[in-house]
């Protein structure tokens, strides 16, 4: 299991390892695991803290407030009995505390005065509360509070004053405070319920979103799995929304089809390549086995021998047209350049061939200026226009034309770089093999029975692109018209290309 | 002449060693590159035929260092690798020749047999003679029996290296290496054509052929029969 392969495992979902009661707990651990539901996590958790920063501080507010104003309502009460305090009576105060405690609204007005044995003197509070003990200023406190038509009592919380008024006795003057109690305490608990549905709620969306995703993930996920397992034509599927994972697969499926695209060219070439090295090495077998059942005849052997080392000859060449093609696509820059005069290089095939041309009652014109010079490989540039030229008379000289020229080769230099043309006036190649007979081993069926290993035009293409330029066919009406062109950057002036040194 | 033949593969050595031996050679045999370099150095041997890729030193390592050491001895590299950078890093560390695998053993034999008479004094010769064709290098001129064969540029250049190399094989290959420059396949037998041309200008008319065809090898300038 340690083998089997994660992506493949991820894609299809099945927990093999895990067995079958682990399927939940894995799958939740894959959505927690999700990078979408990380950020809601994470946006949750963020807004929660600015939010509870916001409400708590607002609420911390309004308590002070709350509490400030409750003290001052107190506190100003505390004023006027002070006043009576220091004018020294305590019956008096006794009898305006009675005073205060029937006429106050409920709630408003707690009092109790005690003398220095605690006993109860006036005041609406039964008794001394026990949390303000002697010696404390005020502070808040549970009082037993009854309605009137009610026999039970309920403990309600109240905040209030000691004053000291002489003789050791003391004067608590407080207020209800338990609506304030209930007001923050309802507001507390509303916001900790809210931010807790919030919170609740947005990671569960987090968690939704981050399915969806991961549904649309799996899918492309899975179909990779697919492909790698070798099935190039696998696609994957588009919700039709048009949005980013649309978008994402759409490139991915163009990429799938540019790959698939390219494959089939490698199988094909490595088809062609099977088919056009097998059929002449089983010819070469054959020839070898016929003259060994051939026995006795010296020379018919030896006839047969040569034929053999014919066919070797020629599978090497084709051998060699290969590599060389397949060095020269593989490498992405041109080594061993040097400045070279482009024009006399051209001259000089065209004289190398004149001969074989005039045998064959063709007649090849030029039209090349003086001193064009570039910057390559000579030997592939060479090797290049050789086999155009060859091709050109090979397959598109056709003796006795009109103008009295069977093959044109043209070279022109402009800003664009150099272009060399080789034209014949033969019987051309219709528009749909084009591009097809640049390809490795095309041959055309007219050209089958002749020489030639299907290479030569691929080689010039690898030689062309080898140094930035491109091949083009285009119809010479009659004939064909094949463009070899390199880029402006090829050219060089002609004082740094040297003479060419006859050897 | 005395050839040593560095070469890790052991039945191509043998086979080279027992076909030069044939064709009136002496060859001695080093299987990995050290081994060559030491034979090399003090073996007087008129020719080394070096394979590129060997085990403990390579075939561009040993020449670099009989180089450096100024031994001169004539160098025919082997390779599998052909590629036209390949063969210029193998002249450039000190090689001479260049043949890729797989070649025809005529055309090792007759490159073999052109390197070796290039050290011979016969490069600063003014005048070639064959039978009755005599090639004026100073001033360009051919005549044969005292008649003057007037001929191309391309033609002369042909017929030169021919005539230099009289009584050996050159080969095609070698004809367009060394009179063309070029180093690629050129698809058709220009040169047979080229050679055929050459033939009609200076044998046609005369009763002694001096310009002979070698079947599956190449052709030979000689005065008589090959």
């Amino acid at each position: 299991m340690a083998l089997s392969d994660p992506i493949a495992q991820a894609a299809t979902g099945s927990p093999r390892s895990a067995g079958a009661v682990a399927a939940s707990p894995r799958s939740t651990s894959r959505l927690l695991a999700t990078s979408a539901f990380r950020v809601t996590a994470l946006v949750v958790a963020a807004f929660v803290v600015m939010a509870g920063t916001v409400v708590g501080t607002l609420f911390w507010r309004t308590n002070a407030i709350l509490t400030r104003q409750a003290l001052e309502m107190i506190s100003q009460e505390a004023r006027g009995f002070e006043a009576i305090a220091r004018a020294g009576d305590i019956g008096m105060l006794a009898q305006s505390v009675t005073e205060r405690s029937r006429t106050a609204a409920v709630g408003s007005a707690l009092l109790i005065l005690v003398d220095a044995g605690q006993q109860k003197l006036a005041g609406n509070l039964a008794r001394w509360p026990d949390a303000l003990g002697p010696g404390k200023p005020g502070g808040t406190f549970r009082y037993p509070y009854a309605l009137p038509a009610d026999e039970q009592s309920t403990q309600r919380v109240a905040a209030g004053l000691v004053i000291p008024v002489g003789n050791g006795a003391r004067l608590l003057v407080a207020r209800d405070i338990e609506e304030q109690r209930a007001l923050i305490d309802g507001v507390r608990s509303m916001f900790l319920w809210g931010f807790g549905i919030l919170g609740l709620t947005a990671l569960a969306g987090g968690l939704l979103a981050s399915r969806l995703m991961l549904g649309r993930v799996a899918a492309i996920t899975e179909t990779g799995a697919t492909i790698m397992s070798g099935d190039l034509s696998r696609r994957i599927p588009l919700s039709g929304s048009d949005d980013e994972f649309d978008h994402l697969s759409g490139s991915l499926n163009v990429m799938l089809d540019r790959i698939e695209q390219l494959m089939n060219g490698m199988r094909e070439v490595s088809d062609n390549i099977a088919h056009d090295l097998k059929t002449p090495l089983n010819r070469l077998r054959n020839r070898a086995e016929a003259a060994l059942r051939d026995h006795g005849d010296r020379s018919s052997v030896a006839r047969a021998l040569e034929r053999v080392i014919e066919d070797a000859d020629d599978l090497i060449k084709t051998f060699d047209a290969l590599l060389l093609i397949a060095r020269l696509e593989a490498s992405a820059t041109a080594a061993s350049l040097e400045p070279f005069d482009l024009s006399l290089l051209v001259r000089d095939i065209a004289e190398l061939y004149e001969p074989v041309a005039d045998q064959a009652g063709h007649r090849v014109a030029l039209k090349v200026p003086a001193r064009i010079c570039v910057r390559a490989n000579r030997q592939l540039i060479g090797q290049a226009i050789a086999n155009l030229l060859d091709n050109a008379l090979k397959y598109g000289a056709s003796a006795g034309s009109i103008v009295g020229v069977d093959v044109l080769l043209e070279l022109i230099a402009g800003p664009g770089g150099v272009r060399l043309s080789v034209s014949d006036c033969g019987g051309g190649i219709s528009s749909i093999d084009r591009a097809r007979v640049m390809k490795r081993f095309v041959r055309l069926d007219q050209s089958r029975s002749r020489p030639g290993t299907g290479l030569g035009l691929s080689l010039v293409a690898a030689v062309a692109k080898l140094h930035g330029g491109k091949v083009s066919l285009e119809d010479n009406r009659p004939g064909l018209r094949v463009e070899f062109a390199l880029p402006s950057s090829a050219m060089v002036s002609e004082a740094t290309a040297p003479p060419i040194a006859e050897p | 002449m005395r050839i040593l033949i560095i070469e890790d593969d052991r039945e191509t050595s043998q086979f080279l060693q027992k076909a030069l031996k044939e064709s009136g050679h002496a060859a001695d045999l080093a299987h990995d590159g050290e081994d060559g370099l030491v034979l090399a150095r003090d073996g007087g041997y008129d020719l080394l035929i070096v394979d590129r890729m060997m085990p403990r030193l390579d075939g561009l390592s040993v020449v670099k260092a009989l180089r450096d050491d100024g031994i001169r001895t004539p160098v025919l590299f082997l390779s599998a690798l052909g590629a036209v950078d390949d063969r210029v890093k193998g002249l450039k560390a000190g090689g001479d020749d260049y043949l890729t695998k797989p070649y025809a053993f005529t055309e090792l034999l007759a490159r073999a047999e052109a390197l070796v008479r290039r050290v011979e004094p016969q490069e600063t010769q003014t005048r070639y003679q064959v039978g009755d064709l005599i090639l004026d290098r100073l001033s360009h001129r051919v005549t044969r029996g005292g008649e003057h064969i007037p001929l191309q540029p391309r033609e002369y250049r042909l017929l030169e290296y021919m005539m230099r190399n009289a009584g050996q094989v050159v080969t095609r290959t070698m004809l367009l290496e060394n009179v063309w420059d070029y180093h690629f396949d050129p698809q058709t037998n220009v040169i047979d054509v080229h050679v055929s041309r050459l033939r009609g200008k200076i044998d046609k008319g005369f009763e002694r052929p001096l310009l002979h065809t070698v079947r599956g090898a190449g052709y030979m300038m000689r005065d008589g029969v090959v």
